[in-house]
Formats: C-alpha cells, sequence, structure tokens
C-alpha cells in the first residue's frame, strides 16, 4: 500500500513537471535569431580598446604617449611608435628623453633636451588576440585618451586579423557600429 | 578481499599506477572516464577499476589544465595579477577577484569606501546565483534531463545582462580593484537587480516542481554518494558540499569578512549527506543570495566606489597575509607573500574544487558507474580551478 502511494506520488510529480514544460511551450521566445536579429546590449559591451579622438579634429587621438598603458597591461598586447617634431626632434631617440632629468654616460655629452619635445604618434596597434579585456589600460590613462568599442561582430580568420592598427581604425572607422536590423543582401 | 588485494587498492595514481588486474578477485576492467568525457565537465580523469557495473577504485588524475596561476603571480606585478583571478573559476570569477583584492587589501591595511563593500556583495551573490544556476542544469544534464539547462540559461542570461551592466564582461570579471571597484553601478542596473529578484523569487517553486520533486531524479539522488561529516573535515571539504553533510560552515559567518555580520541570512544544511541534500542546499542558498541582494540595495549607502588617491605603482610592504572568501564551491583563498617588491614573491590559492575532488575516490568506491556519475555532479566540480 506505501509502495503504491508512494509510485502515485511519483508519477504525480512527472506530471507537474510536464505542465510546467507545457506552459513554457507558449511562451515567447527568449532567444535572438542572430542574424536576422541581433541583441540590444551592446551599450554595455566591451569590445577591443579604441581611441579617442581629441575634441578639435577627429583624426587626431588624444593619446599623449605616455606609455602608462604599454605599461601596465598585463599581456603587453599594446604597442606604439612616435617621433619628434620641431625643437628637439634630432636628439635622438625620442623614447630616451622621456625623463630628461636621467643622465646616462650615452647621453651625457648631448646638449640638454628642450622642456617640453612635440611627439606624434605614428602608430597604435592592440594585439587583440592577447588582451583579456580587463580594463587596466583604459582606467590608467591620463587623458581618457582609450575607450572601449561597442564592436561585438568582430571575425577573423587568420592571426593578423587580430593584431589592430588603432590609429588607422580611428582614421578610417571601419567598424562604425552598423543599424540593428537584417543585413542588405550582397 | 584478500589482504594483498586490499593493499592495491590503497594509495594515489602517482604513487601506485593502476598495475594489472587483480587476478584472484576475478575479472575486472579498467576504464578512462575522461580526459574528454560529457560528465567530468572540462578536462578531468578519472580512472575507474571495474568489477562488472561496480566500481572498484575511482582514482581522479588531475592536471590537464593546469595553467601556472599561482606561477604566474610571481611575474607579474600586483594590479596586473587581476585578470587571472576571473580565469582561475570561471564560474564565481567575481569571489576569486575579492579573495586577491582582499587579501592586497589586508595586507596594505588599505580601507574600502562602504558603497564598494555593498557593490561586491550584491554583485558577488548574483555571480553565486549564476554559477549555481549553470551547476543546476549541468547536473541535470548528467543525469539525463535536458530541458532544465534551457530554464538555467534563460534565467543566467539576465544576470548576465545585469553583470554587463557594471563590469563589462558576462563570464571572466575583472571588476573589483584594490580599495573598491572600477564601476560605480548606475540607475539602471539597481533597478534591473530589482526586477530579477523579484521574478527569480517565484522562478524557484517553478523549479522545484519541474525538476526538485520528480521521482526519477529523487532515484538517482537520493541516498547516493553518502558523505559524513567526518570524512568531509578529513579532506578539507567546503562550501555545499561540507553544508549538505550537516556541519554549517560558511565564510561569511564564521568568519565574517566585508559587510556580511551586518546582513540576515541562514547557512542551509543538510541532514544525510547524499547527493540530494548538496542539491537542497544550493537551491535554498540561491533563495537565500537574493535575500542577501535585496538587503545589500536597501542598505546601499552613497558615496565613492573606490578609495581616492590610490597610486597606480602599488607597493605592499614586506609581510604575508591569508585571505578567504565564500565561493560557490567553498572556501576560497588567497595566500600572499610581499617582500616590498613590484611583484608578488609567492601566491598560493586554495581552491576549493580540489579538496572537494579528492573525497570522491572514497565517495565512489562501490557504487554504480552511473552513481558515479551523479556523485561527480553533486560535488559541483570546475576544473580549471582545481587545476589552477
Amino acid at each position: 500500500m506505501k509502495r503504491l502511494f508512494k509510485t502515485l506520488q511519483g508519477l504525480w510529480s512527472l506530471a507537474v513537471g510536464l505542465k510546467i514544460t507545457g506552459v513554457e511551450l507558449f511562451k515567447p521566445w527568449l532567444t535572438v535569431h542572430y542574424p536576422r536579429q541581433e541583441v540590444d546590449n551592446l551599450a554595455t559591451f566591451r569590445g577591443h580598446i579604441e581611441l579617442v579622438p581629441a575634441a578639435d579634429d577627429p583624426q587626431t587621438p588624444r593619446c599623449i604617449m605616455c606609455w602608462k598603458c604599454v605599461e601596465i597591461c598585463p599581456s603587453r598586447c599594446i604597442s606604439l611608435r612616435l617621433h619628434a617634431v620641431g625643437e628637439g626632434a634630432e636628439a635622438g631617440d625620442p623614447g630616451l628623453l622621456l625623463a630628461p632629468e636621467l643622465k646616462s654616460p650615452y647621453s651625457a655629452h648631448l646638449p640638454p633636451p628642450p622642456d617640453k619635445i612635440e611627439r606624434v604618434l605614428d602608430s597604435y596597434r592592440l594585439n587583440y588576440s592577447l588582451c583579456s579585456l580587463c580594463g587596466l589600460c583604459v582606467q590608467s590613462c591620463p587623458v581618457e585618451a582609450i575607450r572601449f568599442s561597442r564592436n561585438a561582430y568582430l571575425v577573423g580568420t587568420t592571426r593578423q586579423d587580430f593584431d589592430l592598427d588603432l590609429l588607422a581604425r580611428l582614421r578610417n572607422p571601419v567598424d562604425a557600429p552598423r543599424p540593428p536590423g537584417p543585413r542588405p543582401p550582397t | 578481499m584478500s589482504q594483498d588485494a586490499n593493499a592495491r587498492l590503497t594509495g594515489d595514481f602517482y604513487t601506485a599506477p593502476f598495475g594489472p588486474r587483480i587476478e584472484e578477485e576475478g575479472d575486472t576492467l579498467i576504464l578512462n572516464m575522461g580526459p574528454q568525457h560529457p560528465a567530468t565537465h572540462g578536462v578531468l580523469r578519472v580512472i575507474v577499476e571495474l568489477d562488472g557495473e561496480y566500481i572498484r577504485r575511482a582514482e581522479p588524475v588531475l592536471g590537464y589544465i593546469h595553467r601556472m596561476h599561482e606561477k604566474m603571480g610571481e611575474v607579474k606585478s600586483w594590479v596586473q595579477y587581476l585578470p587571472n583571478m576571473g580565469r582561475v573559476d570561471y564560474l564565481h570569477a567575481l569571489a576569486w577577484n575579492w579573495a586577491y583584492v582582499g587579501a592586497v587589501e589586508k595586507l596594505m591595511g588599505l580601507a574600502v569606501p562602504p558603497r564598494a563593500e555593498y557593490i561586491r556583495v550584491i554583485t558577488c551573490e548574483l555571480n553565486r546565483i549564476n554559477s549555481h544556476l549553470l551547476w543546476w542544469g549541468a547536473y541535470l544534464l548528467d543525469l539525463g534531463a535536458f530541458t532544465p539547462i534551457v530554464y538555467a540559461f534563460a534565467d543566467r542570461e539576465r544576470i548576465m545582462d545585469l553583470l554587463q551592466m557594471v563590469t563589462g564582461s558576462r563570464l571572466t570579471y575583472c571588476y573589483y580593484r584594490f580599495g573598491g571597484v572600477s564601476a560605480d553601478l548606475g540607475d539602471e542596473f539597481i533597478r534591473g537587480t530589482h526586477e530579477f529578484v523579484a521574478d527569480f523569487r517565484k522562478r524557484l517553486p517553478m523549479y522545484r516542481g519541474l525538476v526538485t520533486d520528480n521521482m526519477i531524479l529523487r532515484g538517482r539522488c537520493e541516498e547516493i554518494g553518502v558523505l559524513s561529516p567526518e570524512t568531509a573535515r578529513r579532506y578539507g571539504a567546503t562550501g555545499p558540499v561540507l553544508r549538505g553533510s550537516g556541519v554549517a560552515y560558511d565564510v561569511r559567518r564564521a568568519e565574517p569578512y566585508s559587510v556580511y555580520d551586518r546582513l540576515d541570512f541562514t547557512v542551509p544544511t543538510g541532514r544525510n549527506g547524499d547527493a540530494m541534500d548538496r542539491y537542497e542546499v544550493r537551491m535554498e542558498e540561491m533563495n537565500q543570495c537574493l535575500r542577501i541582494i535585496e538587503q545589500a540595495l536597501e542598505a546601499l549607502p552613497d558615496g565613492a566606489h573606490i578609495a581616492p588617491d590610490l597610486s597606480e605603482r602599488l607597493l605592499p610592504p614586506k609581510g604575508e597575509v591569508y585571505f578567504a572568501v565564500e565561493g560557490a564551491r567553498g572556501k576560497i583563498g588567497v595566500y600572499l607573500l610581499s617582500d616590498g617588491g613590484p611583484t608578488p614573491y609567492r601566491v598560493k590559492l586554495r581552491a576549493p574544487g580540489f579538496s572537494n575532488l579528492s573525497l570522491f575516490a572514497e565517495l565512489a568506491q562501490g557504487t554504480l558507474l552511473a552513481d558515479a556519475v551523479s556523485i561527480l555532479g553533486s560535488l559541483d566540480l570546475v576544473i580549471p580551478e582545481i587545476d589552477r
């Protein structure tokens, strides 16, 4: 008798479960059918980093080349190159003049560098295949010259596809946000 | 079983490799479960010696996904080690974030603004629900029920959307910083969390009706893998595995950190220590997480979310420190030794999954192979965390 009761109770538990599944069957879809539809929460998405343009010129980055992002990056995925212009440009590798108060046997005979050297950013590359999106570079930037892009749809077939030239991307925004919806037929 | 054969059944895989079969005991079969096996959820290999369908001996073999996280701590600066923490245990990344950040703060004597403490509690508990939900779905998947994981993912999606709002990531969070958190909570997050808590509270009874009371699940879990509190203690098991055996040990209560001593929640425990008790403990814990989140949202103070004027080149003083938090799988401990340099001298990570897995060999002895899968699932293992 006890066993029969237990079996009936068990069978009832199956019916309860089936009822829940049945109700769920008639609820609206929760999933998004990419690529016909796209998710709407990309405003908070953190994609690869990108350079922020200066307020007065959208072609020039705000970056002051202080090297902080390069130094703090745990996976060393940022590399940048620059050259000096104007007064002090001929003094040599501008990378060595970042701390003018430092004297080394190699620089002792050189004339003292000018107080301010104007530098131009030649390239700002990000090896996105190494990046872990921790955000330390964005937070350490003193002038807020880096931000996260909203580019959730970055795909590539080779490793070189993820070696991003951020300066070129700033000048030619290839990944500008596309309005959601179906893609035009190609 | 003869004395000689018994002697061969002790010891682990490394000291006594599986030799030829034990002839006097009849035909036994040595079987590899894993490293690629759907029930091990990752690259865990369990060597089992089978007598028919019964397990004579089971031995987990670790190290397939060892990534040298502890060694990496010695070569990266204090700040640069932060993203590693989200990758030790990808399911409860924020608890690992907290354990490391908390250890460094303790070493430096750094005060955390009250708002940051509450933000940490809210996000960490949301992450705990997320972790338990995935365990729930995956465990039932192991036992042959496919639908629950779809329900779990529908709820997980909402939590991940919420956490994405503040952290920017969906799984491997790197959100906590020394002296606070990296971003403040917005109104949208607070509103969304209130809505989620209200909705999820209704979902929990639905889960009970869907599977918890199901006779098939009960048949697969009740009186399977009974773990006595003594055995659990002997192996250093923590978290829901220990609480399922009736020991109410929770780091949030036993060694309160942050603001947990100001929050009202209970520590659910089981009675028999079987797989069903571990299941019930986790389901009730999700309910308690909701209570904690509600209280923390209520008490969320205004103010800064990160301690101001924190130098970037962080140089903690000489010394050693140990800091433990309660993760979804148990006690997460971070031990740091600093020589005053730019990197930690030594980092030791205490992963709860390692201790919880260790007792599997003893629990699985003499059970059916199918029950061993149920036991393995009920321990809620995350293999990257075990190997670190």
